[in-house]
């Protein structure tokens, strides 16, 4: 027997939604959305917060979240009626530009080293990705792109000396002249 | 015009401001300097209680009867974290209140300081909004905000932490002024548009229901009346939440009584049978859906909340409406009058014809007693002896609640208060408190059980210490009678816990609270000792001795539909008719 609380949606499909907040910049207001999440059992893929309009104290949350299309509604509908919060905005995947950042640390030893170099610049030069430092058994490369890109990079790199890898969450816009 | 004064003297000016006449609070260290300037001055009233639960929930027994905002006031760590129970409960049944609390000074602040804890963050997931108060210049400001933001909207509770060196600290104070909030300006106006199609959708209608809820009662008196016209013009039936009820008369031949768990059969059946359902400020809540996927199978459904995120939240609507009840029932029966629509009379008659079947198997039946006092029998006496006065009901959590709200019948606003969301016990005899305080000569009473009472009974002092004749009646079965009622239903009948041992005497206990104390185990005896009740000038414990084992009749088991009910001339064995998948269900 289904449960008294058995959600008819649970059949549906879990998506993913791009969100873009704009909240004012006071004390506790990442702690704020945060706990909505958390408090509600919503997914959060990946976070991104940056005081964006300084004189108007104006924050810009980019959230990556997952969930059925009816689950997702209400996380926009929660996040909407929260008092700091000025716009919540669908950024539909299609019409807009997704950007995550990833430091990698590469290092080689042992007798593939040179080789091992050589392919890691190679795989940089093609992921278009900076080189941010060097030392004469590691890379530090700098690489900004869609969340797939940076996820390749980082699997390549694995098989050639990964130690560490430090990444953002996406910061996203919309396409076109328009505002959000 | 500015004028410059203490953060202490701010907040007593900003309460004369915001036309505050009581608050409900407790003193302490981080809060003396605002206790100092209260002492100063007169037009602001104190009530002091005896716990800061209880300042809480005097503030919502306030607020929801008097339709203003309530406003307490508390101290730091233990006085913040004693108020979390009141603030969740004001924010799951959409009071607005203004909490105001102490904070250790701000060079303190992480220290771990003696009285000191993380005010904002405890209470930022049970309240509306919370506010840590860092500069003196902010405070006016975050004062008449937060009295705009807990009344604007869906209506809820706001904390101001205010740390003592702020108390101290002098700057310029700001009167109200025109609040236009830089982010949170919610919707009150319905879409226009919308509110014509489900005004056309009604028109059509052949099974129509309405299904009200609270947010009549908060958007004002006069969305009740604006209910009741169109509920008039229409001819359709009506059924409301627990927070609802007043907002339609029980005495209106339209009024199908309660529904929900504990709803009337012909209620729910309504429910599940209608084609059309209007959900005028009510959210679906799990205690009155019943199982989701077999909830109001064939019905279209229109919902009308000024919170859109409830619109959608567990059920699937045909039409949301976002905005003001009061505002959308005003624009609903002016475009039915000028459109001239007629209900659909003929299948309305047809509807009536089985809503009065369903009528015709008494679902609040009981079996009457001689011998022993029905709890059902005493809420109906209570209501026939005070029904012709001026008369308030709060109550606390659990059978006796559901009993009220089945028996003790409301036909205006504002009038029923009882914790429905968060279901708090110890809720009831300090909102009596708060409500005798906003209305001095109304006939205050507390629907009680044993068990509840004893949560917060220290604020018998409370009403002892402002001659506030608060009635408390309790009906004594001896036993938490909803968990004893669900150990019944779903555990066999063992009484884990459930039995309410070394019980005081309830009577004596008046005594020692300077109040009145009566008993009554005979229902011959009962009038006489509701009117001794009724007519003593102060405060009464009345100690009501009912049957002990009565289940709280009729019930949606969980798991199950609206089509499910037990009702109270089931003649099965109770303990069987949940299943297993059910009985993990609240």
């Amino acid at each position: 027997m289904k449960s008294h609380y058995s959600d008819p949606t649970t059949s549906q499909i879990v998506e993913r939604r791009v969100l873009c907040v704009l909240v004012d910049n006071e004390p506790g207001v990442l702690a704020r959305i945060a706990g909505l999440f958390s408090g509600r059992g919503y997914n959060i893929e990946s976070l991104t917060v940056s005081e964006t309009e300084h004189e108007k104290h104006l924050s810009r949350i980019t959230i990556v979240t997952s969930g059925t299309p009816n689950v997702l509604n209400q996380i926009e509908a929660q996040l909407d009626r929260m008092v700091p919060v000025h716009r919540v905005v669908n950024l539909a995947a299609k019409a807009s530009i997704e950007r995550e950042l990833a430091l990698v640390k590469v290092s080689q030893n042992g007798p593939d080293r040179s080789e091992h170099r050589m392919e890691a610049l190679r795989l940089a030069t093609a992921f278009g990705a900076k080189t941010v430092d060097a030392t004469l058994n590691s890379f530090i490369f700098e690489l900004a792109g869609p969340a797939d890109d940076v996820e390749r990079f980082i699997n390549l790199m694995t098989a050639i000396g990964l130690v560490e890898v430090s990444r953002t969450g996406a910061a996203a816009i919309g396409r076109g002249a328009e505002p959000m | 015009m500015s004028e410059t004064m203490t953060g202490a003297e701010m907040v007593v000016r900003a309460l004369q401001d915001q036309d505050v006449q009581h608050i409900f609070g407790y003193p302490g260290g981080a809060v003396l300097p605002i206790y100092d300037a209260l002492f100063q001055q007169n037009s602001v009233e104190h009530i002091l209680v005896r716990h800061e639960q209880g300042a809480v929930h005097s503030a919502e027994g306030y607020a929801r009867s008097s339709g203003k905002v309530g406003v307490v006031l508390v101290t730091s760590g233990p006085g913040a974290t004693n108020a979390v129970t009141g603030l969740t409960d004001a924010l799951l049944d959409s009071i607005p209140l203004v909490c105001f609390t102490g904070q250790v000074p701000t060079h303190l602040i992480g220290s771990d300081a003696f009285q000191e804890c993380d005010t904002v963050g405890i209470t930022r997931h049970c309240t509306k909004h919370n506010y840590l108060v860092k500069r003196i210049e902010d405070l006016p400001r975050i004062i008449h905000e937060a009295f705009y933001v807990a009344r604007s909207g869906r209506p809820g509770p706001v904390v101001i932490d205010i740390p003592k060196d702020i108390q101290f600290a002098s700057g310029t104070y700001l009167p109200p002024g025109d609040m236009i909030h830089k982010s949170y300006r919610p919707r009150t106006e319905g879409d226009s548009s919308r509110i014509e199609a489900a005004v056309a959708m009604m028109a059509k209608a052949k099974r129509p229901v309405f299904y009200t809820g609270g947010g009549i009662i908060n958007a004002g008196p006069e969305a009740s009346r604006l209910l009741r016209e169109f509920a008039k013009l229409t001819g359709f039936p009506v059924t409301s939440t627990l927070m609802g009820l007043g907002a339609f008369p029980a005495n209106s031949p339209q009024w199908l009584g309660m529904l929900g768990m504990h709803g009337t059969y012909e209620a729910n059946l309504a429910m599940h049978g209608c084609d059309l359902m209007i959900n005028l400020g009510a959210r679906f809540d799990d205690r009155i859906t019943g199982r989701l996927d077999a909830f109001s199978p064939d019905s279209r459904k229109i919902h009308v909340d000024i919170d859109p995120s409830s619109i959608n939240k567990n059920v699937k609507v045909d039409l949301g409406i976002v905005g003001d009840c009061a505002k959308v029932l005003a624009e609903m029966v002016r475009i039915w009058k000028e459109k001239k629509y007629q209900p659909e009379a003929e299948a309305l008659k047809g509807w009536w014809g089985e809503i009065n079947k369903w009528r015709g198997r008494n679902s609040l039946g009981y079996a009457r007693s001689k011998d022993i006092i029905k709890p059902q029998y005493a809420i109906e006496r209570l209501y026939e002896l005070t029904k012709d006065r001026n008369t308030y009901v709060t109550t606390e959590v659990g059978q006796h609640q559901m009993w009220a709200a089945q028996h003790f019948h409301f036909n205006e606003p504002n009038r029923w208060l009882t914790s429905g969301g968060l279901g708090t016990m110890g809720y009831g005899l300090p909102a009596a408190i708060g409500v005798q305080k906003a209305h001095r000569d109304a006939l205050v009473i507390d629907i009680a059980g044993e068990a509840s009472i004893l949560m917060n009974m220290q604020e018998m002092s409370t009403a002892a210490q402002y001659r506030l004749p608060v009635k408390v009646f309790i009906l004594n079965n001896e036993y938490m009678g909803m968990v004893r009622q669900w150990q019944e239903l779903l555990h066999g009948g063992r009484y884990s816990e459930s039995y309410s041992q070394a019980l005081p005497d309830f009577v004596k206990l008046a005594d020692a609270y300077h109040a009145h104390g009566i008993r009554c185990a005979d229902p011959a005896k009962l009038d006489d000792a509701i009117r001794e009740m009724i007519d003593y000038p102060g405060p009464v414990i009345f100690d009501c001795l009912v049957a002990k084992e009565e289940n709280c009749l009729p019930m949606i088991p969980s798991g199950k539909a609206h089509n499910e009910m037990i009702l109270p001339d089931f003649a099965g064995e109770i303990g069987d008719v949940i299943d297993a998948k059910g009985k993990q269900l609240v």
